[in-house]
């Protein structure tokens, strides 16, 4: 019965209208850890005695880093949802977290160039983990030129989704990159399996921008979601009835 | 409270540039992007009504010459 239910929802026609009730919440709760997350990392989170204040960095950083990687995992579950089960609306949530995955990609690297500069004393380097943060920020950018490319819609999210797992490859190796090559980046921040190094305040501070910035995703992949049914179902009564009314 | 001054909180102790750097554009990145999916939100249904309106005109019509 549980599973009839999810494919209930996964129904365009009952998810677009799911999508546009539950988004003012994450967009609240978006708000609420980020204002939270910036108090704490602003204001509370002690100096660092390497970095000084410029370590303040991490509390975008780390998070825009960590949403790069999650989306791009969803997208693959997306991707394999659509070539297993045929949904429509899978395809179409894949194509809604692409953009804002490229976003947190470049503000991974655009952020991580800043701390590099002063830390570093270096913009850039081709090393293992800023290269592989690279070619994610390309995978998002080659998927939705290739998605673009076909006029099909189901063909699109068919060719879309075979790029999208083959390239998930990529995410293990920019996780596990510090370990794997020598670099300059520092190893990972938070480790499953150690306590966290770092003072509590700093910690509860990332965590918070962390949730922030997934809380964010959900509302605007959800937004972004309605933009995509709207015009993919537009030969359907009900969008026709939706846009009459509008 | 971390901070003596205004002042010292906008330094940063000296890495203002890349502190506001990141925090900026991150800010102004998340602010954009949700405009941006409303428009284009807005931007489909604009297209879809006149094409509703379009076939309707030419169903009428039609209907007129039969």
């Amino acid at each position: 019965m549980s599973n009839l239910n999810l494919f209930h929802y996964a129904a365009p026609a009952t998810f677009y209208p799911l999508a546009g009730r539950l988004r003012p919440l994450f967009v609240a709760l978006a708000i609420l850890f980020g204002a939270a997350g910036l108090w704490l990392g602003l204001f509370v989170a002690p100096t660092d005695f390497q970095q000084g204040e410029g370590y303040r960095i991490i509390f975008v950083h780390v998070p825009a880093s960590w949403m790069s990687m999650f989306i791009y995992c969803a997208m693959a579950f997306w991707g394999a949802m659509n070539l297993v089960f045929n949904t429509r609306l899978s395809g179409m949530m894949a194509q809604a977290l692409a953009p804002t995955g490229a976003l947190f990609a470049f503000l991974s690297l655009w952020t991580g160039a800043l701390w590099g500069k002063p830390m570093w004393g270096t913009w850039w380097v081709w090393d293992a983990r800023l290269t592989s943060e690279l070619v994610l920020f390309f995978l998002y950018v080659g998927y939705m030129a290739l998605v673009a490319s076909i006029d099909d819609p189901r063909r699109a999210d068919k060719a879309g989704a075979v790029l999208l797992l083959v390239g998930v490859v990529n995410i293990p190796i920019i996780y596990f990159s510090v370990q794997w090559w020598s670099t300059l980046h520092q190893g990972a921040s938070i480790s499953m399996t150690k306590a966290p190094s770092m003072a509590h305040t700093m910690l509860w501070g990332m965590l918070l921008m962390a949730l922030s910035f997934w809380m964010y995703t959900i509302a605007v992949a959800f937004a972004r979601v309605r933009a995509i049914i709207l015009d993919r179902e537009r030969h359907t009564d009900w969008v026709r009835a939706l846009v009459r009314q509008a | 409270m971390h901070w003596n001054s205004a002042s010292e909180f906008f330094a940063m102790g000296g890495y203002a540039l890349y502190v506001w750097g990141s925090l900026g554009v991150t800010a102004l990145a998340l602010v954009v992007e949700p405009i941006l999916v409303a428009r284009r939100r807005l931007n489909v249904v604009n297209r879809l009504k006149r094409e509703l309106r379009a076939e309707e005109l030419e169903t009428t019509a039609a209907r007129k010459s039969a």
